[in-house]
């Protein structure tokens, strides 16, 4: 059995890369919500782990709803993406403030 | 032993198809990454002893999500050269960042091996029934204990699926669709005849 600590520093390694890709491709979007998938992922992982150490069931099932949040969130995040690249004729999200909200 | 370089072997080519996807140039091999980082993912979860959330993963990600970024990715028609124009500039920054908030996060972990900081302990409510599989336990206390939640789940996704059918959907003009009411109302008697009159006897309408 490997031990919980391995499992949380991997999934933090995860979570950090996940951070430094919204910082690195400010601009695109794709990649951006890509980052976001790999956070929601270690996220999951740490469920994940902690549910077979603390031997309780309650995490994996909760792992399954951030699954479904995150699928949900790609969805929309891709359908507003889709619709913004058809009003504008790109991506670049850096200068999204078109609004003035 | 081989539970180890398993892990090891998972958790390594994990971190690195994750360290690619957000730095690759082109989008499309981005997505083949963070696919290669799901599986990857699954292997850690099968090796935790958590196979149905490792299947799911490797269902709900790589067929569904990531096949919907390769999908939007190859569809939209997008210069990613430019999109890339501030990596180098947002780099130090972002870079640290990410290490603080790496070694805050390590940090923890480190503070909580050193002992006397007690991990939350499970009341047992949520323990795997014995002699049930991984997936058997968990159907048993999703439709029990998380019934409520779990219809949560499905209309969470319900309104997704609404949501992204209603922000791309666009309606065209100048298309002649099929107007069913239209069809429907018509009468024998509207119609146009098609008659051969004889010569001098003319049309009755």
């Amino acid at each position: 059995m490997i031990g919980i600590e391995h499992y949380v520093v991997v999934s933090a390694i995860l979570f950090v890369l996940g951070v430094l890709g919204i910082f690195l491709n400010r601009k695109n979007v794709i990649i951006i919500l890509m980052a976001i998938e790999l956070i929601l992922l270690s996220v999951n992982l740490n469920l994940v782990a902690f549910s077979a150490a603390l031997h309780d069931l309650v995490g994996q099932i909760f792992a399954m709803f951030v699954l479904t949040v995150a699928a949900g969130e790609a969805a929309i995040g891709l359908a507003i993406l889709v619709i913004y690249f058809r009003g504008r004729g790109t991506i670049a999200v850096d200068d999204v403030n078109r609004m003035k909200g | 032993m081989i539970q180890a370089f398993a892990f090891y072997l998972f958790a390594t080519l994990m971190i690195a198809s994750g360290a690619i996807t957000i730095l690759a140039r082109n989008p499309v091999h981005s997505v083949l990454w963070l696919i290669l980082a799901f599986f990857n993912a699954a292997g850690l979860m099968v090796l935790a002893g958590a196979e149905f959330i490792a299947m799911l993963l490797v269902i709900v990600y790589v067929g569904a999500v990531a096949v919907l970024f390769l999908f939007v990715v190859m569809m939209l028609d997008i210069d990613f050269a430019e999109l890339r124009a501030g990596f180098i500039n947002n780099f130090p920054l972002g870079f640290v960042l990410a290490v603080v908030l790496l070694a805050e996060l390590v940090l923890g972990v480190g503070a909580y091996r050193a002992g006397a900081l007690p991990l939350g302990v499970a009341d047992g409510t949520g323990a795997a029934t014995a002699g049930l599989s991984n997936t058997a336990a968990i159907g048993a206390l999703l439709y029990s204990r998380y019934l409520f939640l779990f219809e949560a789940a499905g209309v969470i996704l319900l309104v997704a699926m609404i949501g992204a059918i209603v922000l791309t959907h666009r309606q065209r003009s100048g298309v002649r669709g099929q107007n069913i009411a239209k069809q429907v109302a018509r009468r024998p008697e509207d119609a146009t005849i098609n008659v051969q009159p004889e010569v001098g006897k003319g049309v009755q309408l």
